[in-house]
């Protein structure tokens, strides 16, 4: 079996959402576990680095405006942690101002997204992503 | 006994040391080797031109014919020495910081800077100077035929080579330095020598006397009692006016005023002059009346008194006390001479010539090159125009008992300058006006009076003019002038002239108003001690050079000054250290600093810094022109720059307030983007998810419509506040006012706010105390009201949320309480609350825009009232006031 069949097999993975709005968490839940991943999600700021620890997720997707604690402190927390520096992250914003973009790029976000996004927007980002995904699992990284 | 060659061979060996010490002096000074030359001791013998041959041969003639009378010329200056010392520290300083270089420039100075006076005071002192000049060529050419026997032809044609010598040592050391530095080092150490050999001479012929010919002091004092001198009678008047007179001439004097003021290199001097220079008229005067009655009683002295000083000597058979009296009346008569020629020339060039030649040559012509050169020639040509008149007059009038009287004359013609002078110094109120016309009435009353009959008597030709007067109005005549039998022509004249010099000065000064010019300069001679520095020793090169360094820093900017001064301390191969005031240096700094404030201003402070100042008359004219234009523009620019200052402030004010605005704008349009997102990303994530039909169960999409109808809502609610707050801000709301029951609006809100029972929170009232009736905008009031009950409802955490509102009726108006029982609002926060998109950090979540207590704060102060968060321990508590007018008791 080659290494991607294998990742494969072994599912896509687990995803923490770090989103406030539990309505838009409802959403990305929905379409993200029909994609097959095994999603988790969390409201607050201020305890999503606990979390990360805690699940190990092998994505996150986090949004910028969050209760307690932003997600661009958030980011740099956690590429500053050699546990987690590797995990893929995608960003959410709905400011829609392209200095937030250059802010998360400049943290290390893998990827960014701008509220409102489409789903397949979404689902494409993520898909994107994915061989990191593999590829750090395949080399043991986090996760 | 010499033969005249022999004489003439010993003055030119004597003339020869003493250009030689001119030589060595002026080379020591150049290369800084100036203690010797900077002592007091040069100064006061310098001073010691004040005794010319008039005196140092006069003394004893006047002694023999007028007894003790010639004392009054030593006591004058003794007196100002002594009692006036304040009035010469105050002209010394004066004459340094104003950088004056005559009397003529300090009394134009004084006076707002005028020409016409300068060139009053130099016509003054040129008209008095001359016959001087002449008396001294006089004395020396006596001297000659008494010592040699010849005839006085021959010793009258001798005069005009004594003339050209005198001419070439004063061009020599006194217009040598191209950058016409005033102070003369070399010059002056001659006259000091000088000085010297004429006090060694006259004390050598006193001792010589009164141990030689008489037996010791006794036997002397014994043939003085004997002799007519002591029974002379003593004219009190005379002796009164004399002494005022000789006073008044050591202050006006233009030779004296160039070695006092002018030559001064350090105003400490004074000091040691102010005893040593009496002390030196003291002792040159002591022998006076001794070798008087000796002269009288020796055979073989002649019947000339005025040269018993030599006879006495010669007729003893003592040729080298002779010889010695010889040169020391020699050096009288040359070192005044030379001196008064010098300030003489001064003047003539500086407010006479150069003036003149400035006005009749081209405006463009280069005005500074040629400027110096123009100065020295003009000086130079001066100096030998005047000792060339000088001797013309010995010559016409030579050997005339006019010509020795002509002494006093001379004096009482420069002390016409003293009222304006003294005047000028001591009193502020002194104009240009009151100067002119007290000079100007002196000098013509005193030419009339004296010198125009003694030029007539020596030319020895009376026209009836004098004598009957002009037009045949004889007290108009000077024999008798305003009808006065005049016993003593001298004094009449003095008082004459001095009296209505004094009168016009004050009454013109009173009359007339100062310039502005003339009110500076007022201030600056009359408060001299006030600002500014005594000068104190020879001022160094590094001094000058650090003085130069800052007051370039103050004019270019410190940046530009210490560049420039690098460069030329690199030039100079001298880095890291300041640059050595050189000429080219100096130079490219005055052109430097004539970029910011004009040529003569950059001029007069470089030179008044390096102390090379010879500031003409028309510098100073450029200088008060430019002083006056930067003034003025100087007041228009503070006008302007007020403004200025005034409108950036308003700039700066308006800018911060955009500044603020913007930003809080770019805060709010972010807020709005992220207030109108968030609901759009759930609706547009929903409603995908529902157009795939084959996604979703019956159960599951009903439940997504309704989140999509939901967030819906929310997005309306949004627009609708954001609406709302915009009118409200804007101020074009329009409030529908009229009569309600504050118990209703408070139904209406608690039912509007979902908050009745089984809402979630409990409500308690006190519906007696709501029984009151508003004139208000009442369904405004109740939105107010539905904001602070739905956040109760919403935000209060307790865990049987309660609120209770309560009423208060004060004599300002009605407070209604809302007060929940939750946790509160953070400390940190409470300045946030009434914040647009304020949502505070809680434990529940917040589906509120944030626009709800800002819009409630709007309306309240639209209603006149307002809405307040009240501080305190327990939970959140706000209260709403209304004014007194829209309440009454129901």
């Amino acid at each position: 079996m080659t290494l991607v069949q294998k990742t494969l097999e072994a599912g896509p993975g687990t995803i923490l959402i770090i989103e406030d709005e539990s309505n838009i968490l409802e959403a990305l839940t929905f379409i993200l576990s029909r994609a097959g991943w095994d999603v988790r999600g969390h409201g607050k700021g201020d305890t999503a680095l606990a979390e990360v620890a805690r699940l190990k997720p092998d994505l996150m997707v986090l949004d910028v405006m969050l209760p307690g604690r932003s997600g661009f402190d958030i980011l740099r927390d956690l590429r500053a942690d050699p546990a987690m520096r590797t995990l893929p992250v995608v960003m959410l914003t709905a400011k829609g101002q392209t200095h937030d973009r250059e802010q998360a790029e400049a943290l290390g976000a893998d990827a960014f997204l701008t509220k409102p996004f489409s789903n397949d927007e979404l689902l494409r980002v993520i898909n994107d992503i994915s061989p990191v995904v593999m590829a750090r699992r395949a080399v043991g990284g986090p996760g | 006994m010499l033969s005249f060659n022999g004489l003439v061979t010993v003055a030119i060996l004597y003339v020869l040391v003493l250009f030689a010490v001119a030589f060595y002096a002026e080379r020591s000074a150049r290369e800084g080797k100036v203690r010797w030359l900077n002592s007091p001791i040069t100064y006061t013998l310098s001073l010691s031109i004040y005794a010319t041959a008039w005196t140092f041969y006069g003394a004893v003639g006047s002694a023999a014919r007028s007894g003790l009378e010639y004392l009054t010329i030593y006591l004058g200056p003794t007196l100002i020495f002594v009692g006036w010392f304040w009035l010469l520290r105050k002209m010394v300083r004066i004459g340094r910081a104003q950088r004056v270089t005559s009397i003529a420039d300090m009394i134009s100075s004084r006076y707002g800077k005028s020409g016409a006076l300068a060139v009053l005071v130099t016509l003054l002192a040129v008209v008095g100077t001359t016959p001087y000049i002449a008396l001294q060529l006089q004395s020396v050419s006596l001297s000659f035929s008494a010592f040699t026997h010849t005839q006085s032809d021959q010793a009258v044609s001798t005069g005009i080579w004594i003339a050209a010598g005198l001419a070439l040592f004063t061009i020599m050391f006194g217009t040598r330095s191209l950058d016409l530095n005033e102070r003369h080092p070399g010059l002056v150490s001659a006259i000091a020598a000088e000085a010297v050999v004429k006090l060694a001479a006259i004390v050598a012929v006193g001792v010589f006397v009164v141990w030689g010919v008489a037996d010791g002091p006794a036997d002397m004092l014994a043939r003085i009692e004997a002799s007519p001198v002591a029974d002379t009678p003593v004219n009190g008047a005379r002796w009164l006016g004399l002494t005022a007179l000789s006073g008044a001439a050591i202050l006006c004097l233009p030779r004296m005023f160039q070695v006092l003021v002018v030559e001064n290199s350090d105003e400490r001097h004074l000091a040691t002059a102010g005893w040593a220079f009496p002390l030196y008229l003291m002792l040159i005067s002591l022998f006076v009346v001794p070798i008087a009655v000796a002269g009288m009683s020796l055979p073989g002295t002649g019947d000339n008194p005025d040269l018993y000083v030599l006879t006495v000597p010669l007729s003893l058979g003592q040729d080298a006390l002779a010889l010695l009296v010889f040169l020391g009346g020699f050096s009288a008569a040359t070192s005044m001479v030379i001196v008064a020629a010098l300030a003489l020339s001064t003047m003539v060039s500086n407010h006479i010539v150069v003036p003149l030649w400035l006005r009749l040559s081209q405006k463009n012509e280069p005005f500074r090159a040629d400027m110096r050169l123009v100065a020295l020639t003009a000086r130079r040509v001066s100096i030998v125009v005047i000792l060339f008149f000088g001797w013309v007059y010995y010559r016409v009038s030579g050997g005339t008992a006019a010509l020795a009287s002509i002494g006093l004359i001379s004096f009482l013609g420069v002390a016409q300058i003293l009222p304006a002078l003294v005047g000028g110094i001591l009193w502020r109120g002194a104009t240009r006006l009151g100067a002119a016309l007290g000079i100007g009435a002196g000098f013509a009353i005193w030419a009339w009076l004296l010198l125009v009959p003694n030029i007539a008597e020596s030319g020895g030709f009376i026209p009836d003019l004098l004598n009957s007067g002009p037009w045949g109005i004889g007290w108009l005549a000077p024999s008798t002038p305003l009808g006065l039998e005049a016993s003593d022509p001298l004094l009449t004249a003095m008082v004459l002239s001095l009296g209505i010099n004094t009168a016009l000065f004050l009454l013109g000064s009173l009359f007339s108003f100062p310039s502005p010019m003339e009110r500076l300069q007022g201030a600056q001679f009359v408060n001299v001690f006030d600002h500014s520095q005594a000068l104190k020793g020879w001022r160094g090169a590094v001094g000058a050079a650090d003085d130069l360094r800052i007051m370039a820093q103050r004019i270019m900017g410190d940046e530009a000054a210490i560049a420039l001064f690098r460069e030329a301390a690199r030039k100079q191969g001298r880095e890291g250290e300041l640059p050595e005031p050189t000429p080219d240096f100096l130079d490219q700094l005055e052109r430097e600093l004539a970029g910011s404030v004009g040529v003569a201003t950059a001029h007069a402070m470089v030179s008044q810094i390096t102390g090379a100042a010879s500031v003409g008359v028309n510098d100073l004219l450029a200088v008060a022109d430019e002083t006056a234009q930067i003034m003025e523009y100087s007041s228009q620019l503070e006008a302007k720059s007020e403004e200025l200052a005034q409108t950036a402030g308003r700039l700066r004010e308006v800018n911060a307030k955009l500044t603020e605005l913007s930003v809080q704008k770019d805060a709010f349009l972010s807020q709005i983007s992220h207030e109108l997102r968030t609901p759009m990303t759930s609706i547009r994530s929903f409603s995908e998810i529902l157009m795939q039909a084959d996604m979703v169960d019956d159960a599951a999409r009903t439940r997504f419509s309704r989140i999509i109808h939901d967030e819906s809502l929310r997005l309306t609610r949004l627009l609708d506040d954001l609406l709302d707050l915009s009118v409200l801000e804007n101020g074009h709301v329009s409030l529908n006012t009229g009569e309600a029951v504050l118990s209703d609006v408070l139904d209406r809100a608690i039912h509007a706010a979902g908050a009745e029972a089984g809402g979630g929170i409990a409500i308690r009232r006190d519906r007696a105390r709501e029984q009151v009736r508003l004139w208000t905008d009442a369904d405004r009031l109740a939105q107010v009201f539905i904001n602070l009950i739905s956040n109760a409802r919403k935000y209060c955490d307790a865990a049987s949320p309660e609120l209770v509102i309560s009423v208060l009726s004060t004599g300002q108006g009605l407070d209604v309480e809302f007060a929940d029982n939750g946790s509160g609002i953070p400390a940190r926060q409470e300045a946030l609350i009434f914040e647009k998109f304020a949502r505070l950090d809680t434990a529940k979540g917040a589906p509120g825009a944030g626009l709800g207590l800002a819009i409630s704060r709007e309306i309240m102060a639209r209603l006149n009232g307002d809405l307040r968060f009240v501080p305190g321990p327990s939970g959140a508590v706000f209260r709403v006031h209304l004014p007194a007018r829209a309440s009454a008791a129901a």
